[in-house]
């Protein structure tokens, strides 16, 4: 019954979001106050209904409905409630159904904190949000609903693909949708601003925090991703370019393009219709993920299970969102008033080649990853793209946008002296270099991979030069006296730049120490047997099986020394689950300050050694403590004052155009 | 001229679909199968027990028509999902022929019995499942579809659904039969 | 600086990037992609191998797999052609004989193919005989075709 309720529910919400896409946008046409109004109370049944539905998809799962075929398939009994739980989001429909869920809590959160929006703005924008629901309801009622019963009911459940039954990837998803998802609120107000024919401060003013909302949660989504991928695949590694992972990094580019676009817009009324350009992108691309993951046009690792006919309907959607908003655009685009002029060499002109830089990079990434299908349609061979070609391609883009980070915060609006900015980042430049040196040095010249001192001496520039940035701002060194009371005043967006930037530094000497200096040893290792990797000795004293509440675990267990004196004890594990029955690795990790520990046991040999593999991954914590601060960033710069007082008026936005460098 | 420029993005987004449509129609994860269009490997495989010594499944017994050649076990469960539809091919007069893989052949007959059997031929292949390996196979189910002279001219991984059989195999075998 | 100018640098700001990237991209597909070969495309020469890094698809022959410590050999088959492989490490998770596996890495001029790495291919439609086995056992697998014995 509860089932289809869930199901009546979806049907009732398609109605209103119908009604939703329909009537406002018709009103905002004519006027028409009342028309326009009814987007808010839309918006709200809409979600009451979505969330009803997913209550009862949720229900069955923890109550373990087998009669629900989504459930039966993806669930069992013995399964932990966490894992019943995330199972709902662990297969195709449920995860369409979290979807459509997160695409209503963002057209609620509109109408709700929308109050000071103008009128025509949030009808319009909360029609193209509907247009969306609508799509992606007759996608899940049409194509995959997680209704469906089964009859006679199983005894039990199929179980959860084990690989999910994880922390790390019980929450991956829903941060990637509420990302993915989140920046159809850009969106949604790039086509109303399409529609209306004018984008102006106020606009941007509106735009910026709900894609940093979506920033915020997509950079969450994509580290707990590869968090999870670096201790749950056991092979050390963090990022492998799949194309599940470059479906999810590419949206995060075009956002984050899109966030310093629409400051400029914000501040300076410059960069209109690029910047509309990139919020239609960023949305695109997280519908093109959806679709790479779900049709099978793409092999990977994590792909849910293709059908064609999803693929045709995503295919669909993808055409008739992004095809019909890039053809508005067209059409739209073009008569944008411009704005405010700049010189190339200007607070604007190094946002705007960050932008290019990042923008150039997604397409790179895109092109990376479907090169393969191309390579196919055009009979070039079955080809495979992976990581050595995402490295010498994507990674020296990067460079000379880092290179222009830690400098364009210096820069004042419309006009620059660059002379000058380099000449306050002397000291900095300068200790760049030492450190490169160093790094060189220490690695023992052509010894070690050559662009290691070159990623060092980019981290150490970038996180320099953003403190810098910052101390002049409070003033630190020319009134260390006020210092303090000008931090406190600081704008948080301020702080939120800084905060992301130094958070990117120490990402970049995570990633780059852990490229260069990962030390591995691969060996078949008997009970008692001692092997050294970077200093550490591991002894493998114990491997049992251990009872899990639904798999049991081959359980080893390492004593693990350093210059003699013990370190930790470390056990590792190789896991077998019962339903469904697949093995999985569990590696033991133990963070210091200069990097991980890495310990995998992996299977019994015949004459009686098990194969283990052992890795000290150089600052690999840096990486997840550099994401963390960026996101950190992230929320500090949406607590900013003018983001919680809300969008002033357009009259009044025209002013604020004064430089934000004190 | 400054138009067209702002059309650059909708142009791109169309010629990606295009490759995409061209994309749905290929399951890049088919292992190219080097046996497509070529004559089905020699094979002469025993019957299952307590069956007419003449039931086994030989290369010479796919010439002659076009027929479908199904890679089944009783421990297989995708098997049992698809077996109502074989039964259905049969009785539409499609001829299918079995293999019962890397399988105890009397747990294989017993199976059949069970579950109705829409076989013309069943050859048991035992582990290791020499005929199969020679087949290709990668698991089961898998379904061969060999024409009237003995060539395998398309490989199906997993159970046939009546959706692959209106979409995929079934117009394969009409235009075949010809 | 008047609007036309700005134009002028947008686009040369994006012709340079865009070239860059096309540069990059053109050196990139000569080197780093690495093409997928099957054992008969290998051993009929219908493809130059040589010192390139390839991936080699097909499935794990039944009783190849010899492991020496962390030294595995096996043959990879795709039913015409067999080419031993030899790969050092940890095997993934679902690497099984009879099953499909795709290695990557390169020729050794021993004609044993070197991998640098395993992947095994797994395919959620279908069930390898093994799992199906080991659901047997313990007892999951509620279907009627229970073993007899």
């Amino acid at each position: 019954m509860i089932a289809e309720i869930g199901h009546f529910a979806l049907i009732l919400a398609l109605g209103v979001a119908l009604l939703q896409a329909v009537v406002p946008l018709w009103g905002a046409r004519r006027n028409d106050p009342v028309l326009m109004g009814l987007a808010g109370p839309a918006s709200v049944v809409q979600f009451l209904l979505v969330a009803v539905s997913f209550a009862a998809l949720t229900h069955a799962y923890v109550v373990s409905d087998f009669s629900v075929m989504n459930v039966f398939s993806n669930s069992h009994t013995d399964k932990p409630l966490l894992y019943k739980v995330s199972g709902v989001w662990g297969n195709h429909e449920g995860s369409l159904l979290l979807w459509i869920t997160i695409l209503a809590l963002f057209g609620l959160a509109v109408s709700l904190f929308g109050g000071n929006l103008p009128p025509g703005l949030k009808a319009r924008a909360l029609a193209v949000q509907a247009m969306i629901t609508v799509g992606f309801l007759l996608f899940i009622l049409f194509t995959s609903n997680p209704f469906e019963r089964l009859d006679p009911p199983p005894i039990n459940g199929q179980g959860l693909n084990p690989l999910l039954q994880d922390p790390g990837l019980a929450f991956h998803p829903p941060f990637l949708y509420l990302g993915y998802v989140g920046f159809s609120m850009a969106f949604s107000f790039a086509i109303a601003a399409l529609i209306e024919g004018r984008v102006d401060a106020a606009w941007a003013r509106w735009v910026r925090p709900w894609t940093l909302v979506a920033w915020v949660f997509l950079t969450c989504g994509i580290v707990l991703g590869s968090w999870w991928a670096y201790y749950e695949l056991g092979w050390g590694g963090w990022w492998y370019w799949d194309p599940v992972e470059n479906a999810s990094f590419m949206p995060w580019l075009a956002g984050t393009a899109l966030l310093h676009s629409a400051v400029v817009v914000e501040k300076r009324d410059a960069l209109k219709s690029w910047t509309i350009f990139l919020a239609i992108l960023a949305f695109g691309l997280s519908l093109l993920g959806t679709f790479l993951v779900r049709s099978g046009v793409i092999t990977s690792v994590h792909a849910f299970a293709s059908d064609p006919t999803r693929g045709v309907f995503i295919l669909g959607l993808l055409v008739i969102a992004i095809g019909g908003s890039f053809a508005l655009y067209a059409v739209r685009a073009p008569s944008l008033k411009t704005g405010g002029l700049f010189a190339p060499i200007s607070r604007e002109g190094a946002l705007l080649l960050n932008n290019v830089l990042m923008a150039t990079g997604a397409g790179t990434v895109l092109l990376g990853t479907l090169y393969p299908l191309f390579a196919d349609a055009f009979d070039l061979g079955k080809v495979s793209v992976g990581p050595p070609f995402f490295n010498s391609v994507f990674v020296p883009l990067m460079v000379p946008m880092v290179l222009a980070m830690a400098a364009g915060p210096f820069m004042s609006w419309k006009r620059a002296d660059l002379m000058g900015v380099l000449g306050r980042l002397k000291l900095v430049l300068g200790l760049a270099v030492v450190a490169a040196g160093v790094t060189w040095f220490l690695e023992g010249g052509t010894a070690g991979p050559w662009w290691a001192a070159g990623g060092i001496g980019l981290a150490v520039w970038l996180f320099l030069g953003t403190l810098a940035e910052w101390a002049e701002r409070v003033r630190l060194f020319k009134a260390p006296a006020e210092a303090l009371g000008r931090a406190r005043r600081l704008p948080r967006a301020a702080w939120g730049m800084t905060l992301a930037h130094a958070g990117l530094a120490l990402f970049i000497a995570g990633a780059t120490a852990s490229s260069a200096w990962k030390q591995e040893s691969v060996q078949s290792q008997k009970v008692g047997e001692a092997v050294t990797v970077a200093g550490y000795t591991f002894t493998l004293t114990d491997v049992r099986d251990v009872q899990g509440p639904n798999y049991v675990a081959s359980t080893g267990t390492f004593e693990v020394t350093r210059d003699g004196k013990p370190f930790a004890t470390m056990t590792p594990a190789k896991r077998t689950y019962k339903m469904p029955p697949r093995p999985t690795t569990e590696a033991a990790i133990v963070g210091t300050f200069w990097g991980d520990v890495y310990a995998v046991v992996g299977d019994k040999d015949p004459d009686g050694g098990y194969v283990t593999r052992l890795y000290f991954n150089p600052l690999v914590p840096w990486m997840w403590m550099g994401a963390l601060v960026m996101v950190i960033g992230g929320l500090v710069s949406l607590s900013d004052r003018r983001h919680r007082v809300g969008a002033p008026t357009r009259a009044r936005a025209g002013a604020k155009t004064q430089p934000a460098k004190a | 001229m400054r138009r067209l420029f702002y059309l650059l993005p909708l142009v791109g987004f169309l010629a990606l679909v295009a490759v995409f449509k061209w994309g749905l129609n290929h399951d890049p994860r088919l292992l190219p199968s080097m046996l497509i269009d070529r004559p089905v490997p020699e094979m002469s495989l025993a019957p299952l027990p307590g069956r007419p010594a003449e039931s086994g499944l030989s290369t010479a017994d796919l010439k002659g028509r076009v027929s479908l050649v199904n890679i089944y076990g009783s421990w297989c469960i995708a098997c049992v999902q698809e077996h109502p539809y074989l039964m259905e091919l049969k009785k539409a007069g499609i001829t299918i022929h079995g293999i019962d893989w890397r399988d105890d052949p009397v747990e294989g007959a017993k199976w059949l019995k069970k579950h109705g059997d829409p076989y013309d031929r069943v050859g048991a292949d035992p582990a290791p499942g020499r005929a199969a390996i020679d087949f290709g196979v990668t698991g089961a189910p898998e379904t061969f579809v060999v024409d009237r002279n003995g060539v395998i001219r398309y490989k199906h991984i997993g159970p046939i659904t009546p959706e692959v059989w209106k979409t995929v195999l079934g117009p394969i075998v009409q235009e075949l039969s010809k | 600086m008047t609007r036309k100018q700005r134009r002028l640098y947008f686009v040369v700001l994006g012709v340079l990037a865009v070239g860059a990237a096309a540069a990059l991209v053109l050196t990139a597909l000569r080197q780093d992609i690495v093409f997928f070969f099957s054992p008969s495309e290998i051993l009929e020469a219908k493809v130059p191998t040589e010192g390139r890094r390839i991936r080699l698809g097909g499935l794990v022959e039944q009783g190849s797999v010899v492991k020496d410590g962390a030294i595995v050999r096996f043959r990879v088959t795709d039913g015409a052609h067999t080419l031993p492989v030899v790969y050092s490490g940890l095997l993934p998770d679902l690497f099984r004989e009879g099953q499909g596996v795709v290695t990557e890495g390169k020729m050794g001029p021993d004609g044993e193919f070197q991998a640098a790495e395993v992947l095994a291919k797994h395919d959620e439609n279908y069930m390898p005989k093994e799992v199906a086995e080991s659901l047997k056992k313990t007892g999951h697998w509620q279907g009627e075709s229970q073993p007899a014995k």
